[in-house]
Order: C-alpha cells, then structure tokens, then sequence
C-alpha cells in the first residue's frame, strides 16, 4: 500500500509533516506495510495538506487532512472518511488542466530516478542526443516556447544564438530567483519533478555545447534548494549528470533584482546584483563573459516533453503567438487558490471566477495583478482579456510569470499603487537614475495624491512615463504599470480628500 | 558569548577552502559565513578581500547589497512576516502591524531582550495559502491573528 503525503513547501506550511508522522505512526500501530511517499503538491493548495491513497481504481485523495484525522484513514470504509475527495485525476481542477510541463508534479516521487523513467521522464533528452544539436535547437524554436520567466523571449533564438556563439566554455544558467509574489510555480517544479529541470538543462547543454549549468534559487525557497541538491547528487550517482555536463545549485540572497538576467549573472558571479546594459546579449557575453543561456525555470522544464512529443504536439496548444502551455498560479483572495497548467488563451474571467471560484472573503473581486509586482491591476472590465503575451500588452499589461493575485473590493488601490514605488524603491539595484530616485519620488508623489493634492497626479504620470522609458531593466521600467493601471482603472481611489465626513 | 578573531581566522579560512574550485564564491563564502556565525563579522571582510583578490569595499559592497547579510547578528528567533500583494490580498498589513506592536519594534528591529527580530519578506512562494511567514526557517501558512499571537509566544523565550 502506498499513501502520499506531499513535501510541497504549501503543504508542509499547512502541516503535511504532521500528517505524514500521523501516516507512519498509524500503521506501525497497525502493523501495515505502507510506504510513504512525500510526493510534490498537486497545485490545489486550499486542499493541502492533500493525502492521497493508492488503490486498484486510482489514487484516491483526501484533505485538507489533520493528523487527527489520519486513523479513520484505515477503517474499513475509507470512502466515508470526512475529507474523502475520490478520485485525484477525477476532481475538476485536476480534469480540466493540460499538463505538459507539471505531468509528474504531484504524481511520482521528486528524488525517485526509476520512478522519474517510468513516467516518461530522459525520453526527451533520449531523443536530444538522437537528433543532434541544430536539430534540437530547430525543434525548440518551431515548438513556439517563450521564456516563462516574464520577458517572452523565443528560447529557439536564445539557443540558436549562444550555440552559433565563438567560445569554448558556455553555460547553462536556470533562472530560479521567483521573486514576483504570486507566482510559485518554479518552486512546485523543483521541489515536485527536480529531474525534469535537470534535463531541461541537459537537453539545453547538449544543444548549444556547454559543459556547466548553474541553477540559481532564492534563498527564500529552502525546500527548493534541499531537493535540487540531493536531486543532483542523484543524477550524478547515476551518470545523468558528469564530466560532460555538470549542475551546480547556487543560492541567491534575498534580492529581487537578481531575477533580472544580468544582475543574476553578476549575483552568480559573486558581485552585488547590478543590472548590466545590453548589449553585449548575455548570450555572447554572459557568466564570467562567456556565451550563456539564461533561461527560466518552467523554460527549461517544458524542453523535455517538447522533445519527446515533438514540437508539433507543443505548438497545437495555445494562440497567437503564445504557443503551448502556461502554468497559471492562483493566489491571493481566492476560494481555490493553486497551480492550474492549460494552454494560453483562457480570459481572466474564466480563470477568477469560474476556475479560482472567487475570493476566499466571499466578497467582490475588485483587481486583480497579473505578472507579478511589475504587473498591471485589471479591473472586471477586463476580464474578457485572453492569457496571451500580445493580449496582455495591447491592455498595458504583461503576463510576467502567470501569477494572478486576487484582491477583493476593501484594496485601497492607492495604497498597491504607493506599495509598488516602495518595493521598487526597496529593491532597485541603484544602477540607473530613473528607477533609483523615481521610485522614492513615485513614494512622495503617491503621498501627495493621498493627502488631497490633485496636482501631484499629472506628476505621478509624468514620472511613470520617465521610469518606463528611461529604466535600464524591468524593475524601474514595469514598476508603473501597476501604478498607472492602478490609477486608470480605480480613479476613485486616488480622488482628492476621500472625506468621510463630506 | 562572542567570538574571538582566531576562531572567525580558522573558520573562515575553512571556509574559503571549502570553496577553492568554485566559480565566482563569494555568495556561497558569504552564506556559509552567516550559518556559522550567525552574521558576516566585520573580521571576516579583509579575509575576503585577500583571498578572492578583490578590494575590501567590494566585499563590503556584496555584504550591504544583499538583504540577506547581516552586519549584525540577529535575535535568538527569526521572525519573517511577508509583505507581498498576493499575502497583503489576505490581509499581511494587519498581521504585520500587530506584530510590530506587540514586539515593539519596527522592520530588521531585534526586541530589547535579544529574543526576536523581525524580518519583512518578499514572497515566500505560499502566495495561494497566505498570508505567510517564516519563523526560524520553518515556513507557516495560512496566518491569522490567533496563529500570529501563537507564533509570538513561541518566539517570547
């Protein structure tokens, strides 16, 4: 018998541990031979922590569970358990998704190799070295696949790039510095499916010829970084990853910036994260000044199933120009918060509404940020937007990394407004004028509106457009889009003297 | 208890050993560092300097840029609360505030009896479970303010 209990950082935030010591205990005292697996999360995190037992029709899934409840568990019906759910693939938000890149997030056993074969896993990387390199880098551009870490960037011409690129050493650097609050999905892969990064970067090696990856994880994420590490090691152990290519886990240091390629890189290489001009492309002159792919996580780990079903298969899912699929992460003031894998093109309000099932407060969904703290505020009239890069730019928005957060109608808008210039403001590298001063000023001016001063809002404006067309990265050039969505959308919010008593 | 110069030498140099071979060490140096110490002792700086062959106001300009490093070292309890939209959309700023009051300090402040210090936090990944925290690296989901309270008696001794 075997029973899952997940090692998902959600889950164990919610008590998986204490769930799975209550599994162990139950059936010594029973003297049941079961095997616990700590699997990854599922992505229905309002049901972690999720157990699942394994029986001839399936897995069958209860939560969110206690310890307490764990004993009833072994009764004879446990169908008619309190928290019994059925069948896990059978549940709705497990039924309507397309997963491709979290096929075996939540399925297999994250440090199990066998396990990780047994569901598909090496036949892309099988398929790789099959092929060749310039036909592996042709299968990754004609698959359509964008960067997933918010820029959008083609990763075939990324590949095709550092692979054309004069060098003897190259490298593989995998983004996993996710900071934009609302979005977890790197962490669920990589504490979920290590192995299925882990090819990814192997698969990228083989295509452009480096010899050394790096995979760069916010200190933030420790469950993370402990799986990865011991998921290296593995691969090692079992010759996945050697003298031909080799992995090495960094740790980042609590700096937002460092999700922003160059300032990682300068991060990796041990200086302070400052944002380097371009060019010279990180592709040509990139870690220690050598041809380097930077690619994020979800990037990398969507590789392997492209190669192994053919880019083709990829490329069927999606619209426009955003082919394939997208992790959406569900959070904030939501009733079913998680990760939900589907092709691009669903509208906002199939995803909050019907998906997400509203807010967790029962009240009205007010805005909603989507694409991390850089991301716009859309109001409902907005809803109708398909999940598309284009889409969301043509809204003066971004999909950034598919995080969408839900806020309900008591958000101040001028107050997300007033915290975007102050995490800027916090976060910013220092390197260029704009985002350093402008966001400080962006603070003061916001403090202004608040206090009644109508003229500080053309002010406001002014300096959004400076910061957006003068920054040097993301951080001070996305910064007023949640402003100005913000104050577009929600122009009640930042009316003069918001009187009470008028 | 404090550390003496030639214990911060040896480890250090250990250290330093342990990461000879590496690419660009110095975040990995610094991170060892701090689970050692607990902070990055100013003692250690010129180590640095000398052995990565870079100028101590290099080193000092890694240590001070990263929120991670502390100059000092912290409380006996680190207390993480984060601040981020999807955990504020859940209510993070009251939490926060309460727990400024109650422990009587502001943000990176460490209470009078050395007992807390309280960190803020950009996203902790649990964004569909907030608001979250971080209490000495164990992460805590889904906080209210009987669990924050909890959490604050835990952390009091």
């Amino acid at each position: 018998m075997r029973v899952f209990v997940p090692r998902d950082a959600a889950a164990r935030s919610l008590g998986a541990d204490d769930v799975a010591a209550a599994v162990a205990a139950e059936a010594a005292r029973r003297g049941l031979d079961l095997t616990l697996v700590r699997n990854g999360s599922r992505g229905m995190v309002w049901l972690e922590p999720l157990l699942e037992v394994e029986t001839p029709a399936g897995r069958m899934a209860f939560g969110p569970m206690t310890a307490a409840e764990v004993p009833a568990l072994f009764d004879a019906d446990s169908g008619a358990h309190p928290k019994a759910l059925g069948l896990t693939e059978a549940l709705p938000w497990m039924a309507r998704q397309t997963r491709l890149t979290f096929a075996r997030v939540g399925v297999t056993d994250p440090l199990s190799l066998d396990d990780y074969r047994a569901h598909g896993g090496l036949a892309g990387l099988a398929r790789a070295r099959e092929i060749g390199p310039e036909a592996v880098v042709a299968e990754v551009s004609v698959s359509g696949l964008r960067g997933r870490g918010g820029a959008g960037f083609p990763t075939g011409i990324k590949w095709q790039t550092v692979a054309a690129a004069a060098g003897e050493r190259k490298y593989i650097v995998c983004n996993a510095d996710e900071g934009d609050s609302g979005t977890f999905a790197d962490r669920m892969l990589m504490e979920g499916d290590p192995f299925c990064l882990i090819e990814g970067m192997a698969i990228a090696g083989l295509a452009v010829g480096a010899g050394k990856g790096f995979v760069y994880i916010r200190s933030e994420y420790p469950d993370a970084i402990a799986v990865m590490q011991a998921a290296v090691q593995i691969a090692r152990e079992d010759g996945l990853l050697g003298p031909a290519f080799d992995i090495e886990i960094r740790v980042g240091a609590g700096a937002y910036v460092c999700g922003e390629e160059t300032s990682l890189l300068n991060s990796l290489e041990g200086k302070r994260g400052v944002v380097r001009a371009k060019p010279p492309l990180p592709a040509l002159e990139g870690f220690m000044g050598r041809p380097t792919v930077v690619n994020n996580v979800i990037s990398l780990a969507t590789v392997p199933v492209i190669l192994a079903k053919g880019a083709g298969f990829y490329r069927d899912f999606g619209l426009g120009r955003s082919r394939g699929t997208i992790p959406l992460q569900i959070a904030g003031n939501v009733r079913f918060g998680g990760l939900f894998e589907a092709a691009f093109g669903l509208t906002l309000a199939e995803i909050v509404d019907d998906i997400a099932g509203g807010t967790a407060t029962g009240r009205p969904v007010k805005a909603v940020q989507v694409g991390g703290p850089l991301g716009a505020y859309f109001p409902r009239a907005l809803f109708d937007t398909p999940f598309g890069y284009e889409d969301y730019a043509a809204k003066d928005g971004l999909i950034g990394h598919a995080g969408i957060v839900v806020f309900d109608d008591t958000a101040d808008m001028l107050r997300q407004a007033r915290f975007a210039m102050e995490f800027c403001a916090i976060e910013s590298c220092g390197k260029c004028t704009p985002c350093r001063i402008g966001a400080v000023r962006g603070v003061e001016t916001i403090d202004r509106i608040a206090r009644g001063d109508a003229a500080a809002i053309p002010l406001l404006t002014d300096l959004c457009a400076t910061m957006k067309a003068g920054s040097l990265c993301a951080l001070g050039g996305f910064t007023p889009y949640p402003v100005m969505s913000a104050l577009t959308h929600f122009p009640d919010d930042f009316a003069p003297l918001k009187e009470a008593a008028a | 208890m404090t550390t003496g110069r030639a214990d911060i030498a040896a480890r250090v140099g250990e250290i330093l050993r342990d990461h000879a071979d590496a690419e660009g060490p110095l975040l990995p140096v610094l991170h060892d560092i701090q689970a050692a110490f607990g902070h990055i002792p100013p003692d250690a700086l010129p180590m640095l300097a000398e052995a990565l062959n870079i100028s101590r106001a290099e080193v000092h300009g890694v240590v001070s840029f990263y929120h991670d490093f502390r100059e000092h070292p912290p409380g006996r309890h680190v207390l993480k609360l984060c601040r981020a939209e999807a955990c504020q959309a859940m209510g993070a700023d009251a939490l926060a505030d309460r727990a400024r009051a109650r422990l009587g300090v502001d943000w990176h402040g460490t209470t009078g009896d050395g007992a807390v210090t309280l960190e803020p936090v950009f996203c902790l990944g649990l964004c569909a479970c907030g608001p979250a925290a971080m209490v000495d690296g164990r992460l805590v989901g889904r906080l209210d303010a009987p669990g924050l309270e909890a959490l604050l008696d835990g952390v009091a001794a």
